[in-house]
């Protein structure tokens, strides 16, 4: 079984985000990067797919500046075998057809039976580049995955639909999944791991730029929708004022 | 037709972000002087096609096909592309729904045509629509644009628009064809099943008490059910403090979990992520403590305060407590 795990390296959940002087992106100086969340959790299932079957190969694939190596060093350090590290430095770039794009040839000349994504960037969050990978390279897609089940030719995923609903659905390999966040427990890397993770292989391609079909026009701060009382305050000051609030104005004491 | 709008079933009627989905077709419709019309498929297209009538739309196209009776996204993206590959729109409309982010991102594939996703809001510059989209976890917010010549894939997040905003009409109604190979569909899906039946019914509930991630550990959760119980409410959860197992997903509010409106949610520790938001925007007070002054969730917060829950909740439940007595 031979596995590509799409990483993506996005801002932290408790990065700080400045809105770039040109307003098309943040300022990245600032940001402090981490593995994409969902992308986590897919490396996690490839690896225990592997694990299970004894043989196989988990590849870490990584679109992005030269910055990207170390979250690729990350994955590496966690147990993929080997990267190929797509080399692009338009941060820009919104079209998941574009991103899909660079990811096409380099992965067909692998013949991978499973491409893994995350269900989304924490950054665009556009939620497409998988399933259309998939298309692209002529695989069985499946999106928002909570559980799988590897067999010879066939992946049985488990689906999450809207409100508490599932779905198991059959598909023949080669396919490319859309992985959900908590399906697993995502391993930390082992200090062995990150030791050997300096001898594995990082491939580097350098990526091309093409048109893209949508384009950011501006980046701004959301707008408020509601008229936010901020209450301020030491904790007991604040507990007294919610205490009133809950009272005369929520009505629920 | 220049707008087609394309509506999914849920339990025999039309999804409501369908109906949010022809609310803001009818709104492009107007503002850009563009024709409008649906698109229903699958195995209850007829019943579909009926309610769809019911608007004021040009026409309703409807596609009954044995291979689409059940979803595929094999089947469903290829039947879609050949509706506008015959149709020819320019903008092609849906609501965010998990079954389009199961195959309209291969339908932009096949089309080689942007999917402009989940978007808040539109609204027309220069004769061209520019598509609002939160990013970075609802942090910041972007206008997009489409560039290029059509068709474009454009899909609202949940109450983006209101469906009760759609216009009522009467629109005749169309039978079209597709061309479907059996061997195109190469997935097969089991019926859809519930996890926790019988599980925890937030819907009802007058008072939620949710955490999220900055709750911090497991070993902090009795600290919540305390002051829960104290407020006499339902506990509840953003979708990082079940992934991490703290608590069962039946608590989960959001997209893939329950959707509630109570008099009272109390937000502790929740950054408000679309896919928690659109599952309690509705409530009628939110009230929120969270470290972060920049957490989304404060937008849409009556009550905010930027504090250390972990220090406030104990002090709130003993209060509460006091008062009760």
């Amino acid at each position: 079984m031979k596995i590509a795990v799409l990483i993506k390296q996005v801002p932290g959940a408790e990065s700080p985000l400045q809105i770039s002087s040109d307003q098309k992106w943040v300022d990245e100086s600032a940001v402090a990067y981490v593995m994409n969340e969902s992308d986590n959790y897919a490396l996690e299932e490839a690896l225990q797919i592997k694990e299970a079957h004894g043989e196989g190969e988990v590849v870490a694939v990584s679109l992005g500046p030269e910055r990207v190596q170390k979250t690729v060093r990350e994955a590496l350090a966690k147990g993929a075998d080997r990267a190929i590290h797509i080399k692009m430095d338009t941060v820009e770039a919104i079209d998941p057809l574009v991103t899909a794009g660079h990811f096409k040839n380099p992965l067909e000349e692998e013949n991978f039976d499973l491409i893994f994504t995350g269900l989304q960037s924490d950054d665009l969050g556009m939620g497409q580049t998988g399933v259309i990978l998939g298309e692209m390279l002529g695989m069985t897609t499946a999106s928002l995955v909570m559980a799988t089940e590897v067999s010879a030719g066939n992946i049985k995923v488990k689906r999450e639909l809207e409100a508490g609903w599932f779905q198991w659905v059959s598909l023949s390999l080669p396919a490319s999944i859309t992985i959900q966040s908590g399906l697993n427990t995502p391993r930390y890397p082992s200090l062995k791991g990150i030791m050997g993770a300096k001898k594995k292989e990082i491939k580097v391609i350098e990526g091309e730029g093409t048109d893209a079909g949508q384009s950011m026009v501006k980046m701004y701060l959301p707008q408020s929708e509601k008229q936010t009382v901020m209450i301020e305050g030491s904790a007991d000051q604040v507990v007294e004022k919610l205490m009133d609030a809950f009272r005369n104005n929520v009505n629920v004491l | 037709m220049d707008i087609l709008i394309v509506l999914e079933e849920s339990n025999g009627q039309i999804h409501r972000m369908g109906l949010e989905s022809i609310a803001a077709g009818q709104r492009l419709s107007d503002e850009m002087g563009l024709t409008a019309g649906a698109l229903v498929l699958g195995g209850n297209a007829d019943g579909l096609a009926d309610q769809a009538s019911k608007y004021q739309l040009g026409e309703v196209l409807k596609v009954k096909d044995a291979l689409l009776e059940s979803y595929s996204a094999d089947g469903y993206s290829e039947a879609v592309k050949q509706i506008i590959d015959q149709e020819n729109p320019t903008y092609v409309l849906f609501g965010h729904t998990y079954q389009v982010r199961d195959y309209v991102p291969r339908l932009s594939a096949k089309l080689n045509k942007p999917f402009l996703v989940d978007n808040i809001a539109i609204r027309v510059e220069n004769g061209q629509p520019i598509f609002t989209k939160q990013m970075f976890n609802a942090k910041l917010s972007a206008d997009v644009k489409a560039n290029g010549s059509g068709p474009f894939l454009v899909s609202f997040q949940s109450a983006a628009f209101s469906m009760d905003a759609a216009v009522a009409g009467s629109a005749s109604i169309r039978e079209s064809t597709v061309q479907l190979d059996a061997a195109m569909i190469r997935t097969k899906s089991e019926p859809p099943f519930q996890e926790e039946a019988g599980g925890v019914d937030l819907t009802s509930a007058d008072i939620i008490v949710s955490i999220g991630r900055g709750i911090g550990k497991e070993e902090n959760i009795p600290l919540a059910v305390e002051l829960c119980k104290a407020l006499g409410g339902e506990l509840a959860a953003s979708r990082p403090v079940v992934d991490s197992g703290w608590l069962p997903s039946a608590h989960q509010i959001g997209s893939s979990g329950q959707s509630v409106s109570p008099k009272l949610y109390l937000a502790l520790g929740i950054s408000g992520a679309i896919q928690h938001v659109v599952g309690m925007k509705g409530s009628k007070n939110i009230v929120t403590i969270n470290k972060d002054p920049d957490a989304p969730i404060f937008e849409i917060s009556d009550y905010g305060v930027v504090g250390d829950i972990l220090e406030i909740i104990p002090k709130l439940t003993e209060a509460i407590q006091a008062l009760k007595n």
